[in-house]
């Protein structure tokens, strides 16, 4: 392995390399490859008539370690400079590459709006909608081609997708719908753990908070979704300052400890607590959220007052542009946020937290602050998850969501809106895409998440886009500078 | 004689059982420079950060602007504006030039007035920070931080100015070049400044007021040039300290 480390770092520098190195290299690579993969790939247990057998799996092997040899090759081939006529050749193929990727860069903006036109143009998805909805993608591209910004694209795509050709109720409601779950709350996590610099494992907790307290209020009281969803947010923030409050003092490590601690401690009070959250068995028959009053049910509902045809499926896109629009607010609320001494206060003690105390910043009321509006997003978002779901369960909120999220927030680069969002679609949009592949998909995803780190360590969108500048606003790279440490 | 802006009566600091300062008396006028200077681990630092009120001062009396600041929380002090510019420099290192100003300006209630005025003031104090301000607090030079560190106190429009070693780390050309800064604020706005430094010739040299501090206690205090005379400060201080 020692060797394999080596010789990554030699991969990194930028001294030109033989090709018998480059070939010996990804020979070693093979090797190691060779050895990890005997205990794990040679064989397979199969049910045979009385007992399990085993299966050896050469070919397997074979073509793990052949991967791992031709893909060592290319990294040593495409990334330092090679010597020799080999190496010029692959010098050439590799600048004329970047050439066409800059080319279309300034492009890409414009031809992916292009190709959505083209997709909105090619018909209506499994609802037939009048020709107007197209004007959902159609506006936001209009905008984002005006303002050079593809967050509208990303807009357009997220107002259209309901509509879109080929969108089924199986892919608003488990790729849609929960991806925007996990953006919601990758963006509720990031004012704490990107902007505030406050690691925070037991995130599910105001998740769990959110979605009990919409629960049991709907279900006491019969209270609507929209007046619980505020109280859930407020209940959530409660207990945001409740964690807040004993971790003042705590950084880094020991903080990630404490409210690793608190996740788990919320989750085993849900489950034992049986007369109020009915423990294991969690809490069914949650109530729906109405359109203003319209329930989405067949007689007398949403579809009878606009004399549409009952659809199950109405019900679903109205749930998707519920955590949409929270979300949303989500977004603007923290891109806001930002921009006030609140916001900076919190960028501010994430660099330097010595600093921010010589220039008069209350630490106690920015961490709290920190902690209570991000709990009060993910609070939002566990009450959307308890009215979606109708059931909720202690099983929902365990350690793993808090680690997902926190994943989302990472790869997609710390404090980045736009990051996280991608992050999110692609950790949990990809792995619903490969559910086909079963068990295999958790491979897939932690590939991508080594891929991240490799080759961009600080997350997806790593610059970070100042508050102020007299000029113009710029990206300044994150490669440039070194982390603070306070 | 006027009351002085700061006084320290007394003043004893603990880290756990070690005690840092050992009843320490000065006193800081308003529109003067004073200077502590001293020794590696003299109490110099922990005697900044006590003004500041993290450590706490454990026994003895801090006054600031006739006002008793020993209890009070560190933001409230520093509200009181007092700007501090800690020790090696901390700013802010993924936020831009501007942004560590902005972060500087909090501590000024009129901030919105003033801020435009108060950004001129800055880059006309240090020109290389206009040509950096979109530029990351973290790519300056070492100099150029201490500059923005400096500048960054100086937006909050301090009544007085903590600078904590801003000459630590830098080329003599810098050094002279900052102390430079801090004469002509002094000189033009009378500013006080209470300076804490190694580099004892430099800041004698600037002080109307030195102490100097052995082992949590303030030994000898006179003016700048007496100091700079006496024959066992030059024995103890500058031995080859003179760039």
């Amino acid at each position: 392995m020692a060797k394999a480390a080596t010789a990554t770092m030699q991969a990194g520098d930028s001294e030109p390399t033989s090709l018998g190195a480059a070939l010996a290299d990804a020979a070693t690579a093979a090797v190691i490859a060779l050895l990890l993969a005997m205990p794990i790939l040679a064989y397979r247990s199969v049910e045979q008539a009385v007992s399990l057998g085993m299966e050896a799996r050469w070919g397997a092997i074979a073509i793990g370690v052949a991967a791992v040899f031709a893909g060592r090759l290319a990294i040593n081939l495409l990334g330092p400079r090679l010597s020799g006529p080999v190496g010029e050749l692959f010098a050439a193929l590799k600048s004329a590459i970047v050439r066409v990727f800059h080319a279309i860069g300034g492009w890409r903006t414009v031809l992916g709006m292009l190709l959505m036109l083209a997709m909105a143009a090619s018909g209506a998805g499994k609802l037939s909608t009048p020709r107007w909805f197209d004007l959902l993608l159609i506006v936001p591209l209009a905008i984002g081609v005006w303002r050079r910004s593809p967050a509208w694209l990303f807009l357009g795509l997220a107002l259209f997708f309901p509509f879109a050709p080929g969108a089924s109720r199986y892919w608003i409601e488990n790729f849609g719908i929960l991806v925007l779950i996990y953006v919601m709350l990758g963006w509720g996590l990031n004012v704490v753990v990107g902007l505030a610099g406050l690691l925070d494992l037991g995130y599910v907790a105001f998740y769990a908070v959110g979605a009990y307290s919409y629960a049991l209020l709907a279900q006491t009281f019969g209270l609507s979704f929209w007046i619980c969803l505020p109280l859930a947010g407020i209940l959530a923030a409660l207990w945001g300052v409740l964690l807040g409050f004993p971790v003042l003092r705590l950084r880094g490590d020991y903080l990630a400890i404490v409210t690793l601690a608190f996740g788990e401690i919320i989750r085993v009070v849900l489950i034992n607590w049986q007369s109020l959250t009915g423990g294991p068995n969690g809490i069914s028959g949650i109530p729906r959220p109405t359109l203003f009053g319209l329930e989405f049910k067949a007689d007398g509902g949403f579809a009878d007052y606009f004399g549409l045809e009952h659809t199950s499926l109405h019900r679903i896109i109205f749930l998707y542009y519920i955590i949409l629009v929270l979300a949303l607010v989500t977004n603007w609320v923290t891109v806001r946020l930002r921009r006030l001494p609140v916001g900076r206060a919190w960028e501010a003690m994430r660099e330097d937290e010595i600093a921010c105390r010589s220039l008069g910043i209350n630490i106690t009321n920015t961490k709290l602050t920190a902690f209570s509006i991000g709990a009060m997003f993910g609070g939002f978002a566990g009450a959307f998850f308890a009215t979606k779901q109708g059931f909720i369960s202690p099983e929902s909120f365990t350690f793993w969501e808090s680690a997902i999220i926190l994943a989302i927030v990472v790869l997609g680069g710390m404090g980045s809106q736009v990051g996280v969002a991608v992050a999110a679609l692609v950790m949990i949009g990809g792995t619903e895409l490969f559910r086909e592949l079963e068990i295999y998909r958790m491979l897939v995803f932690g590939v991508a998440m080594v891929a991240v780190m490799v080759w961009r360590p600080r997350g997806v969108v790593s610059g970070r886009v100042p508050t102020i500048a007299l000029k113009e606003t710029r990206r300044i790279g994150g490669d440039l500078v070194k982390e603070g440490h306070g | 004689m006027t009351r002085p802006l700061l006084s320290l009566r007394g003043v004893e600091t603990f880290y756990g059982k070690v005690q840092a300062l050992r009843g320490v008396d000065l006193d800081v006028r308003a529109g003067e420079i004073a200077t502590i200077i001293g020794a590696n681990g003299a109490g110099k630092t922990t005697l900044m950060m006590t003004i500041c009120g993290t450590p706490r001062a454990r026994h003895g009396q801090i006054e600031f602007d006739g006002q008793d600041i020993t209890r009070l929380a560190t933001h409230r002090i520093m509200h009181l504006r007092i700007a501090h510019s800690p020790e090696g420099r901390r700013i802010f290192p993924r936020m831009t030039v501007l942004e560590n100003l902005q972060m500087g300006a909090l501590l000024n209630p009129e901030r919105d007035q003033t801020f435009d005025s108060d950004l001129k003031r800055a880059f006309e104090l240090f020109p290389i920070l206009e040509r950096r301000q979109g530029q990351r607090g973290g790519t300056l030079s070492g100099g150029e931080q201490q500059m923005l560190a400096i500048a960054r106190a100086l937006m909050g429009r301090p009544k007085l100015l903590l600078l904590d070693e801003p000459s630590l780390g830098l080329a003599p050309l810098i050094v002279r070049q900052i102390f430079e800064v801090i004469r002509e604020l002094n000189a033009r706005e009378g500013l006080t400044v209470f300076l804490v430094e190694q580099n004892a010739y430099h800041a004698l040299r600037l002080a109307h007021r030195g102490y100097v501090m052995v082992n949590g206690k303030i030994t000898l205090s006179g003016t700048g040039a007496e100091l700079l005379a006496r024959e066992e400060i030059r024995a103890a201080y500058l031995e080859g300290g003179r760039h």
